[in-house]
């Protein structure tokens, strides 16, 4: 089950070309962008430590920012959830052996990698969001807007899970 | 002091959080600012030969539309300078055109570009090294476009007139009232235009053009068509919304304006301004 670093960067680097060649030019009414990227973040092994975890998001968010103009949005969102991340986590109660694992649907199911995705998708979302438009007003068209991209995204999380992690 | 570092053991994690979110909200802002941290910007020049690439590639599948696009403005064009051939009489005044004074357009290719955020930006495949500076216009056969902010030696990154961050002074080609249009964030084939005096017919349907006031624009180039008008009880200006020409869904090759004439104009309105 264990990855070579090779395995992550490449994960990485996927990660980051699908969300600028693809994501990004996906137009649902142009109200829709899903943020695919941060499948990144939820898909590093269970046991990974903190500060690498909170570095890795960092460094995520602000590759993202250099590609569409927008430095420090995308990093704030992505270290958010770098940091809410091992909560999650510790919410499971997971078996000792099952902590080197990566939290995947082939690993835990898809029930509790539903509910763990679509928690931190949707915060994710909120942050990013909120702090695009830097402000509360209008409220809910920025609320709504988030709700909906954050379904996109979970989608397309879900589908790279039976595309890249299938047993 | 050990408790000074048990605390600062303890709580690690959460103060490297702390840390980088401080570093991003700093980002963000001298962002705002001044449009600095040059290597955050997709004319970078990683970013900028990735989307260059990836560009050369999908535009091979969109070269039946681009080629439909420049046979119609072609054609438009053609009809033109029919029109003007065919005249009676030519006029009379001539104003002669100085080469060193008139605008000129240098063309350039579209390789990133976005519809659906707040602030949206292009990137261009045009960049300091073919004169490219930022405050230079940019427009498309069919209306504007936006405004570049930043180049690297050969790319430059622009705002697009689908940005809340910018607003450009317009016009009604009607009337020739004039005031600040902008866009609101939601709808990328309408924006706003504001301050037009109520006493103004505004009718739907009327031409709204570049006022040609800023250094960006020469004057009369579209902007789009007044949909829908507003005037609140009690406000001494009305509200109107403009459909746009632009299709920023659909943008390919675009022209940058390059105005010999706006280094003076604009040195001249600053000093007036200091006085």
């Amino acid at each position: 089950m264990n990855k070579g670093p090779g395995w992550y960067i490449m994960l990485f680097t996927t990660a980051v070309l699908m969300q600028v060649l693809f994501m990004n030019n996906l137009q649902f009414s142009g109200l829709v962008n899903p943020y695919f990227y941060i499948l990144f973040i939820l898909i590093l092994p269970v046991n990974m430590s903190r500060v690498v975890l909170l570095l890795l998001g960092f460094l995520l968010g602000i590759t993202i920012d250099a590609f569409s103009n927008t430095p420090g949005i995308h990093a704030s969102a992505t270290v958010f959830v770098s940091f809410l991340r091992p909560f999650m986590i510790n919410a499971a109660n997971l078996e000792d052996q099952e902590k080197g694992m990566l939290p995947t649907i082939a690993n835990f199911g898809f029930r509790w990698f539903f509910q763990y995705a679509a928690v931190l998708v949707l915060l994710h979302h909120f942050f990013l969001f909120f702090v695009e438009v830097f402000s509360f007003h209008n409220f809910f068209s920025t609320f709504f807007r988030s709700i909906l991209s954050s379904i996109f995204t979970l989608f397309f999380i879900g589908l790279s899970q039976f595309i890249i992690f299938r047993k | 002091m050990r408790n000074l570092i048990h605390f600062l053991y303890r709580y690690h994690a959460f103060l490297l959080f702390l840390v980088l979110e401080a570093l991003c909200f700093t980002l963000m802002i001298r962002y705002n600012n001044y449009q600095g941290v040059r290597y955050f910007q997709s004319s970078n020049r990683i970013s900028g030969f990735v989307y260059a690439e990836f560009d050369a590639l999908r535009s091979y599948f969109s070269l039946r539309k681009i080629n439909e696009e420049l046979a119609i403005d072609n054609a438009n064009l053609r009809s033109r300078l029919l029109s003007v051939s065919g005249a009676e009489e030519p006029p009379e005044i001539k104003i002669t055109a100085d080469s060193t004074n008139a605008y000129r357009l240098l063309p350039a290719k579209v390789i990133n570009n976005s519809v659906n955020k707040q602030y949206n930006y292009l990137t261009l495949d045009k960049g300091a090294r073919d004169g490219v500076k930022p405050d230079m216009g940019i427009v498309c056969a069919n209306g504007i476009v936006g405004v570049v902010v930043n180049t690297s030696e050969r790319f430059s990154t622009a705002l697009s007139l689908l940005n809340s961050r910018w607003s450009v002074n317009a016009k009604l080609s009607r009337t020739h009232h004039f005031g600040p249009l902008h866009w609101e964030g939601e709808n990328p084939y309408v924006a706003v235009l504001n301050e037009i005096p109520y006493h103004v017919g505004v009718q739907e349907d009327d031409e709204v053009v570049t006022s040609g006031f800023s250094t960006l624009f020469p004057e009369g180039i579209l902007i789009g068509k007044v949909v829908r008008v507003e005037h609140k009880k009690g406000e001494t200006f009305q509200t109107v919304w403009v459909q746009l020409s632009t299709d920023f869904k659909n943008l390919h090759y675009v022209g940058v304006v390059i105005n010999p004439l706006a280094d003076e104009q604009k040195e001249l309105e600053k000093t007036t301004i200091n006085e």
